[in-house]
């Protein structure tokens, strides 16, 4: 692991929020569970309410995190290929709605506590008030800018919360200056002052403002396409023009073309739909590259399935070196089309099969050369605290298992034997 | 529409007849050439709207179904009509092989899923195995609905039968997983080929519709759902 882990930057998360995504954000960071991250803002509301405070900062200043697809499945969702997904906001359960609203309270509670109930009656209700009207409207902003790419989807349900989150902020004023001085007809004025003052203001820089914000808008977009648009010619003249080139230049062989053919078919795919990859190299992947190599050079289609996945250390490593020694063998000897490998990382042991439908051999009756490739694979394979079973008929073609023990208990001489089921356990016959 | 008429082994005693959705006319033109006269191709769809008309006006036994459409993909097409055409079977083709498609097209009512370079033979085959009812289950989809089932959980933890695979399903998920063939999942666990489609199709209806929360977490780690 000498690659530098890229750094890792603080997100509000978008899949499950229940107010602003803060919370579950800063849980996601940091590592540890989100009700701690709840009690804290409440706890720290105490201080001169700087709990809602730093939540309300948080909020503006975090950026809305995204969630990460692949390029090919974030563009055919953006084509509309793919059914859009559910709301990304559906996420959160009703348990975790229900806590947050129980520790909202409990932070109402503790306000009251701390200012003194004779205050409160004149001041936290229009509080209250104004951070219920803030967070309704800035929600509707994140959502806005989470959908950036449908503006239709806002429709009347966003205009409506947007509305009643400004009459809930304009009332939260109201009481407030209400019971500060004079009444609610001083109230009444104040507000229709500012009312006039925000309408002059609006007519004179409106034009300006909304010509600002989309020329800005459209700029971004423009930039967004454009390097999207140079991604995407980069890589198609790396690999695809490239491929292309090699295939008219040697039209003459199919079995090349189809090597070709087929290795650019899988690099595609992987650029277009792998998951966003970790970095280090894992079992699968290194398994995956193997068997990319050894298809090009046999030109014999690989075809692995994996389920589970674990780091590589020096056993993971050898059962890798085994696995392309097994895969390599059915390249060359078998004169299969195709060869499937199977990785599954279970809780006990790692398991890799290797299968090819190729002509097969009896394993009593090995010749020199094959009955070599097995020993070392069985060897290798023990030494690590492994097995590997060669099971083989003629015509009836060869798989190979390999095994690794997770928990390791090995015994100097590695142990386990071969499963029972093997036809060949490796000994010498 | 060309009427090619083969006469080979159909179920029912009639040619089978098949509904090619992919919004790449050259893709269907290949998928037409390579299914020949093994069954009998009623239409083409190009897009979500022309499918689920193409599905009402000729009411074919398959439906090839491509994946990602315009309109909204196959899954789309699937919650519209699948409900209200039993008899049509769908069979989800495409060249992504991401878990959240897979999972997701075989959860909205797909009976297999094929990627796009299977050969001809092995197409018909799962078109036949499909019309038939069985399921067809890649290596690849065998993977994912290991990995989406994966954990050993306690018997008494789990409410229904839904959520979880019997030892015999697993093991023949694992089989498939390993690159067998029906035939040859029969034979290593000394049973018939009908019981392997059994289990089969029990896993395709544990997978479509298990609320198992692990595979809910599993499909939501990936998005999808």
């Amino acid at each position: 692991m000498t690659a530098t882990p890229p750094v890792r930057r603080l997100y509000r998360s978008p899949s499950s929020r229940v107010l602003g995504g803060v919370a579950q954000g800063l849980a996601d960071h940091l590592g540890v569970p989100v009700l701690w991250v709840r009690l804290a803002f409440v706890v720290t509301t105490v201080f001169q309410l700087a709990g809602v405070l730093a939540y309300a900062a948080f909020w503006i200043f975090v950026p809305l995190g995204t969630a990460e697809t692949s390029p090919g499945l974030a563009s055919a969702t953006r084509r509309g290929l793919r059914s859009e997904e559910k709301d990304t906001d559906a996420a959160p359960s009703n348990r975790y709605t229900l806590q947050t609203a129980a520790l909202v309270v409990l932070g109402i509670g503790v306000v009251w506590f701390v200012v003194g109930s004779n205050r409160v009656s004149s001041l936290l209700f229009p509080a209250v008030l104004a951070i219920a009207g803030f967070a309704l409207i800035w929600r509707q902003a994140d959502d806005t800018s989470l959908r950036r790419w449908v503006w239709e989807t806002s429709g009347w349900q966003a205009v409506l919360r947007t509305a009643a989150g400004t009459l809930l902020v304009l009332i939260a004023y109201g009481v407030f200056v209400a019971q500060l001085g004079g009444g609610l007809g001083s109230a009444a004025q104040l507000l229709a002052a500012l009312v006039v003052a925000l309408a002059g203001a609006g007519l004179l820089l409106g034009p300006w403002v909304v010509r600002l914000v989309t020329a800005l808008a459209e700029e971004r977009r423009e930039r967004v396409r454009s390097q999207e648009r140079a991604d995407v010619a980069a890589h198609l003249h790396d690999s695809v023009l490239q491929t292309l080139a090699l295939l008219q230049k040697n039209a003459s062989d199919p079995a090349l073309v189809a090597t070709l053919a087929r290795r650019q078919e899988r690099e595609l795919r992987d650029w277009l739909y792998a998951e966003p990859s970790h970095d280090g190299t894992t079992l699968r992947k290194g398994l995956v590259a193997d068997a990319a190599e050894i298809e090009t050079t046999y030109r014999v289609p690989i075809e692995v399935v994996g389920v589970g996945d674990t780091d590589p250390d020096a056993d993971v490593d050898a059962l890798r070196a085994a696995a392309r020694e097994a895969m390599t063998n059915a390249a060359k000897h078998s004169g299969a089309d195709r060869i499937d490998v199977y990785a599954e990382v279970g809780g006990a042991e790692v398991e890799v099969f290797v299968r090819d439908r190729g002509r097969g051999f009896d394993p009593t009756q090995v010749p020199e050369d094959r009955l070599g490739i097995r020993r070392s694979l069985v060897a290798r394979m023990e030494r690590h605290g492994g097995s590997a079973v060669v099971r083989s008929a003629p015509g009836e073609g060869t798989e190979v298992r390999l095994a690794l023990p997770l928990v390791r208990d090995r015994s100097p001489n590695g142990g386990r034997d071969g499963a029972p089921e093997g036809a060949d356990g490796g000994a010498d016959r | 529409m060309t009427t090619p008429t083969g006469g080979t082994s159909a179920v029912g005693g009639h040619d089978l007849t098949v509904l090619l959705v992919d919004d790449h006319a050259m893709f269907r033109t290949g998928v037409r050439a390579e299914l020949g006269s093994a069954v009998r191709i009623v239409a083409e769809a190009g897009d979500v709207d022309e499918a689920i008309a193409a599905v009402e006006t000729y009411r074919p036994d398959v439906v090839l179904l491509d994946v990602h459409l315009p309109g909204g993909g196959g899954a789309e097409v699937l919650r519209r009509v699948a409900t209200r055409h039993p008899e049509t079977k769908f069979l989800a083709l495409s060249v992504s092989d991401a878990a959240e498609d897979v999972i997701g097209v075989i959860r909205a009512g797909a009976r297999g899923y094929v990627t796009k370079n299977i050969t001809g033979d092995e197409l018909i085959d799962a078109i036949r195995r499909v019309a038939g009812g069985d399921a067809v289950f890649s290596p690849r989809l065998a993977g994912f609905v290991l990995d989406a089932f994966a954990g050993t959980i306690e018997v008494a933890q789990v409410d229904s039968d839904l959520d979880r695979l019997t030892e015999r399903e697993r093991e023949v998920m694992r089989l498939i997983a390993r690159g067998y063939a029906y035939k040859e999942v029969a034979k290593e666990l000394f049973i018939s080929v009908k019981t392997v489609e059994t289990h089969v199709s029990s896993v395709l209806r544990k997978l479509q519709l298990s609320s198992r929360h692990e595979l809910t977490r599993w499909a939501n780690d990936r998005r999808l759902i």
